[in-house]
């Protein structure tokens, strides 16, 4: 499942334009597949700055645990606080409850270069050949 | 199932009394009672033997069976090494005795870190680290000694990791201040050498690297890592996990290696726990060894000697000199086995390896497939409706112990096999069979694999509801179930 209207990571990351240059960040339905069930999502305190492709947390499933990359620089605005009581969301709903951070945009320019839902349906259709 | 401890309620009508908290109360100074009433369990003496022989049944280790768990070396460990760590010379005697009254301990240690230095080929040793992962620390920690007593000047503040790591070896660097640089493996399966050169530069401190790697395969290039990562002013860290491929073969310095901590519950059969404690034996070059933890055994003439002082030491690691009667076991070890018996470790367990790996790639693929190590990792068929998880839970129904699974994270559902040297034909072919025929039902039966195991005293255990709502200790009323 790769929502037409989001934009992606080649790190497996989602980005949603959400209002006056915000945007939420979460992993796809592929990444949380590929991870298994979430038992712990560590996300970083408001007001952080991060740079594109900076980890900004981490995701601890049954089977691993993996860095979570920023796909745009910008100050942590929010984080899902839900995600502490019910990692699963990730799991459940990745791209809507399951959300991770939302991010001011510091570098605009940097949505261009991200992939479209067509490209990285590509990117996931070769990976798993 | 057996229950908790805290759910007996025996002692009001056992035969065999159990301790009477009130009458022993009498012969406590009052200041020195605890004003709170502890819940302890209430247990006649014959309930708790029935409770933990019950929990000893459940209990699955490599004297009940086949325990092919990768990177772990589950081998057989020699019986003589508990005869002799039970000696009362050796159990017995206490940390603070003086050096003539123990003697022979003080020789036992200098005489194992002579011998880990033999097979290894280092200069120094020391056994104060009580696990591997704190080996790992304190080699790292003379890294950064090395570098801050030879160049101060310089700011090597990153260690390289490959991608095919423990984890240890990662939060090792970060715990001793360093940031860690990933480097990617190539399609062999070595690391990529490209990427190293990219990576390597005035900032980086060390490359950590396990040789075998954590895909079973010896780094072929090793000599060409070791020479690059020097030319950098770099030093080269190794991860002995998997040191018992080598054993007998290969000495790790001559690889270039200036420091490598050795896991003595993996490769010189000591417990893995349970009986534990552990020790990370650390061993290193010459330059290095200014460096090295306090204190250390000296020999003068004919005597041995606690050495307390030494200016550039990173100082102590752990109290005393470490999990003494570990080393015993150890030092037990190597005469059970003698030079000729260790220098056939390795080669053994690398023979039990590929045979096994032979024998399995007729039903699993291993997408590494060149001639392996010690372990191999390979995978379920793509179109297989079962996971790795799948396979492993199966196992334990046929009798084994699973393999190491879902590491390295660069395979795709990996699982990872280690039969090491102790293991015979018979119990390999035996193993198998077991995985011909689960791969068999993965085909026809995936249902069944998904619902394993099926013949365990628990089933399929919900594993990420236990790490979602951790539970760590026993309350009173809260329904575990």
């Amino acid at each position: 499942m790769v929502p037409k209207d989001l934009k992606y990571s080649k790190s497996h990351e989602w980005v949603k334009a959400v209002g006056n240059n915000t945007m939420m960040i979460g992993i796809t339905d592929y990444a949380q597949e590929e991870l298994g069930d979430i038992v712990f999502v560590e996300l970083p305190k408001v007001e952080q700055q991060l740079k594109q492709q900076e980890s900004f947390g981490v995701a601890e499933s049954v089977k691993a645990v993996s860095d979570l990359f920023s796909p745009v620089s910008g100050m942590v605005v929010a984080v899902n606080e839900a995600l502490g009581k019910q990692p699963e969301l990730v799991n459940k709903e990745p791209y809507t409850n399951g959300w991770m951070i939302k991010i001011s945009l510091a570098a605009p320019a940097e949505l261009s270069g991200l992939l479209s839902a067509e490209d990285y349906e590509k990117l996931i259709n070769e990976g798993s050949k | 199932m057996e229950k908790v401890i805290f759910e007996y309620h025996s002692q009001s009508t056992s035969y065999v009394p159990a301790a009477d908290p009130q009458a022993a109360k009498k012969h406590i100074p009052v200041e020195y009672l605890g004003v709170e009433e502890v819940i302890l369990p209430q247990v006649s003496e014959q309930d708790v033997i029935r409770h933990f022989t019950a929990l000893s049944k459940l209990n699955f280790g490599v004297d009940n069976g086949f325990y092919p768990l990768g990177s772990c070396t589950m081998k057989y460990n020699p019986k003589i090494n508990e005869t002799v760590a039970d000696f009362d010379g050796l159990a017995g005697i206490h940390p603070y005795a003086p050096e003539e009254c123990v003697q022979g301990a003080l020789q036992l240690v200098y005489e194992l870190e002579g011998f880990l230095k033999e097979v290894s080929g280092f200069a120094g040793m020391t056994l104060q680290p009580a696990a591997g992962a704190h080996g790992e620390i304190t080699g790292v920690l003379l890294i950064k000694a090395y570098h801050q007593q030879n160049h101060p000047e310089q700011k090597r503040t990153v260690i390289l990791v490959p991608d095919t790591a423990h984890g240890t070896n990662p939060a090792t660097a970060a715990l001793a201040g360093y940031q860690v640089r990933q480097v990617k493996s190539d399609d062999q399966g070595d690391i990529d050498l490209d990427d190293l050169q990219r990576n390597l530069g005035p900032d980086i401190a060390a490359l950590m690297l396990t040789n075998p790697n954590t895909l079973g395969l010896f780094e072929k290039n090793i000599l060409e890592v070791s020479r690059q990562v020097h030319k950098s002013g770099a030093l080269l860290y190794g991860d002995g996990a998997n040191f018992n491929a080598l054993l007998g073969l290969i000495k790790p310095a001559e690889l270039g290696f200036d420091v490598m901590h050795f896991n003595l519950h993996k490769t010189f059969s000591t417990p893995h726990g349970g009986g534990g404690p552990g020790a990370g034996a650390v061993g290193t070059i010459k330059e290095l060894t200014p460096f090295l933890p306090v204190p250390q055994v000296i020999k003068k003439g004919k005597k041995y000697f606690w050495k307390h002082q030494q200016a550039n030491s990173i100082g102590k690691v752990r109290s005393f000199y470490g999990n003494f009667l570990i080393a015993v076991r150890a030092y037990a070890y190597f005469f059970a086995l003698g030079a000729e018996g260790i220098a056939r470790v390795g080669r053994q367990a690398v023979l039990n390896a590929n045979y096994l790996k032979h024998k399995l790639e007729n039903y699993y693929p291993v997408p590494y497939g060149r001639t392996c190590m010690h372990e191999f990792v390979m995978t379920p068929h793509h179109d297989w409706a079962v996971s790795t998880l799948d396979i492993a839970k199966r196992i334990i129904d046929y009798g084994f112990h699973p393999p190491t699974i879902y590491f390295p994270l660069i395979v795709h559902e990996a699982m990872m096999i280690e039969p090491t040297e102790t293991e015979t034909k018979e119990t390999m072919d035996t193993f198998v069979n077991a995985l011909g025929q689960i791969a068999a039902e993965a085909v026809q039966n995936p249902e069944l694999l998904k619902k394993a195991p099926l013949t365990s005293p628990v089933g399929r255990i919900d594993e990420a509801r236990a790490g979602r709502q951790l539970i760590l200790k026993y309350e009173k009323g809260r329904d575990a179930r």
